[in-house]
């Protein structure tokens, strides 16, 4: 193309953060300069990364606040460990199971999110809120009384232990409160990385053709967007389910970086987490829920000896609630504006 | 102050729906025809009885006191509101049970009275979305960056520009919506209704906080928009300049009734008119 204009420019910075991040880590794990706990919060960094950038699709780009991230995170976790294990003798080589089972993750938060999806966007008002709130306890609730194995009679699902009728021979894939256990870990950096750039991808690509113009035309005013021809609940349904599928990839990852995981992992905490990574990285802007999501997941983890951790979620709503204040807050808006000019600008897409 | 200018305006014609319409779009079907079109808000009617026929390229005006129904109709035509009586034909078909999206890709393409822009959005970002429903290539183009989506992107860019230049807006292009002056933000309205492709354009206030000499301009621009889209404008207008000076067929309205059809000079001097605007001579 001719000329490269500004939300092409931008997507390009936010690429090149990515890769340079992943170069300069990549040199650190090299030279042997990464503690231990440290090399371990990569992975992890990684999911919390896509999450944060697929929240942003639905909170800040489509505008409809969800609080059940997390339930869909789970759904691609336990759908991804599941897959991993299924296909352990289909798919002898690691990486190519890892995005299979990736790839199944993302099939099941999109299907989670068309069920969601379908009966609440058509709905105005703060109705996903409620409704996402609820589907991430119910996930988590599920997943706890869930029983699943595999023996040579073929995949066995249960409700409860007494029910759960395993052959001697068989593996045991989620038990229940236990969640899943004796998971191969699978999960690596570059997994993390790759799914990341990923995300852009889509979340960009995405943002810039006629289907992110339709997303954010009805973020600003639905009414308008109904007037010129929009199909209101077409482009919240893609929106939130290209969202919902994104964070069930990154669940499948974080699920087969750890040799067990239990559903509690993917609670209502963890969607309060993701969300406050959005809101401080900025409404909207895809640079602010990397930058955000990175720096927010891995200080905490690093400042754990300082002994803040039993305060982590109190700090993070008093710093949620700080900063919808200082938002809100027309003169301290004005003040920004004259420190720094032109900032208005950069809100559709960053 | 612009010198006052004449407006070439059709001959009226009656046809049988109790209407007029202008002369050379006699032999074309009409494109709007409402009968007994209505609406109550709980106990309120808030619009009764309206029948009105538009011509093909007609521009018509509907005018009333303020609270008369005028931007309620607009709501109808649209679907904002779904009628509690009476019939839409737009270019022959009924608009029963149709969603506002599903009434502008049928034609009906509006602008509103308080500005409704995606303020976060660039000037050209607003006519894309405008342009939403002639692009066609799916969300996964989109992602993918297909070929497909780099020509409808191009053929977009250039259609946007090419409407922006009806009010020679083309440099605003990458500005914000939300930061354009007041008198800029009414013209892009218009122009993203017009990328919509509509056979019927709805003009709500579209001279409303303007001076003489924007509004001399706006009439113009009007008058060409018809004359090179060749589609049919219906304005809601309080400024009595514009509205006499271009609207062929003008239909006032109070209290949600029809009090007057005709053609501008019918409406100036007809008594129901004067009365409800000044109210009755002692």
């Amino acid at each position: 193309m001719k000329k490269i204009n500004k939300n092409s420019l931008n997507g390009f910075i936010n690429y090149g953060i990515v890769i340079a991040a992943f170069a300069v880590i990549q040199a650190l794990l090299g030279m042997g300069r990464l503690s231990n706990s440290l090399q371990s919060l990569l992975v992890p960094a990684c999911c919390y990364i896509v999450m944060a950038v697929s929240l942003n699709l639905t909170v800040g780009i489509l505008g409809e606040l969800s609080l059940g991230h997390g339930g869909f995170m789970s759904l691609g976790a336990f759908s991804g460990i599941a897959a991993s294990i299924l296909l352990q003798n289909a798919i002898p080589l690691a990486p190519a199971r890892l995005a299979v089972s990736m790839a199944v993750g993302a099939l099941a938060g999109a299907l989670g999110g068309v069920i969601v999806g379908v009966p609440v966007l058509r709905l105005q008002g703060d109705y996903l809120a409620i409704v996402t709130l609820a589907f991430g306890q119910i996930i988590k609730n599920i997943i706890m009384v869930l029983y699943v194995g595999v023996d040579e009679r073929g995949i066995h699902i249960a409700a409860s232990s007494e029910r759960f009728d395993l052959a001697p021979g068989g593996t045991a894939i989620i038990k229940g409160p236990m969640g899943a256990v004796g998971v191969t870990k699978l999960a690596t950096f570059t997994a993390g990385f790759i799914l990341i750039l990923i995300t852009l991808a889509v979340v960009q690509n995405l943002v810039n053709s006629r289907a992110g113009r339709a997303i954010m035309a009805l973020r600003d005013n639905r009414i308008a967007a109904e007037s010129v021809g929009i199909n209101t609940t077409k482009y919240k349904l893609m929106a939130f389910v290209t969202s919902a599928a994104l964070a069930g990839a990154a669940g499948a990852l974080f699920g087969l970086n750890y040799s067990s995981t239990g559903a509690s992992k993917f609670d209502f905490n963890t969607s309060i987490l993701v969300l406050v990574f959005v809101v401080l990285g900025g409404l909207g802007s895809i640079r602010g829920s990397i930058i955000a999501a990175a720096l927010l997941y891995v200080l905490p983890e690093m400042l754990r000896g300082l002994g803040l951790n039993d305060f982590r979620m109190l700090i993070y709503a008093i710093v949620l609630i700080l900063v919808m204040l200082a938002t809100n807050n027309d003169q301290l808006k004005a003040l920004l504006g004259r420190v720094i000019p032109k900032r208005k600008g950069a809100v559709t897409s960053g | 102050m612009a010198e006052k200018k004449q407006f070439q305006k059709g001959k009226m014609v009656p046809v049988p729906s109790v209407s007029i319409i202008p002369e050379r779009d006699l032999d074309k079907s009409p494109i709007l025809e409402c009968s007994h079109l209505g609406i109550d808000f709980g106990g309120l009617t808030a619009v009764n009885e309206f029948n009105v026929t538009v011509g093909r390229t007609e521009i018509a005006g509907l005018i009333g006191p303020n609270g008369a129904g005028k931007t309620t109709v607009f709501n109808l035509l649209t679907k904002v509101y779904q009628p509690t009586r009476g019939t839409i034909l737009l270019d022959g078909l009924d608009t029963h049970g149709k969603t506002p999206s599903q009434v502008n890709r049928m034609g009906i393409a509006r602008t509103f009275q308080n500005i409704r822009l995606f303020n976060n959005l660039t000037v050209e970002d607003n006519v894309k979305i405008g342009l939403h429903n002639q692009e066609k290539y799916s969300m996964f183009s989109g992602i993918l960056r297909l070929p497909k989506y780099w020509r409808q992107e191009k053929a977009a860019h250039e259609r946007a520009l090419e409407l922006l230049s009806i009010f020679d807006m083309q440099d605003l292009a990458n500005h914000q919506a939300g930061s354009l002056p007041y008198g800029a933000q009414r013209r892009l309205e218009i122009v993203r209704a017009l990328a919509t492709n509509p056979s019927l354009l709805l003009l709500d206030e579209p001279a409303a906080g303007m001076n003489p000499s924007e509004t001399a301009e706006l009439m113009e621009n009007i008058v060409k928009i018809r004359d090179t889209f060749q589609i049919a404008i219906m304005l809601i207008e309080h400024d009595m300049s514009l509205v006499m000076g271009i609207c062929e067929g003008i239909c006032v309205l109070n209290f949600g009734q029809i009090i007057a059809k005709g053609t501008a000079e019918e409406i100036q001097s007809n008594p129901t008119v004067i009365e409800a605007y000044l109210g009755k001579q002692q």
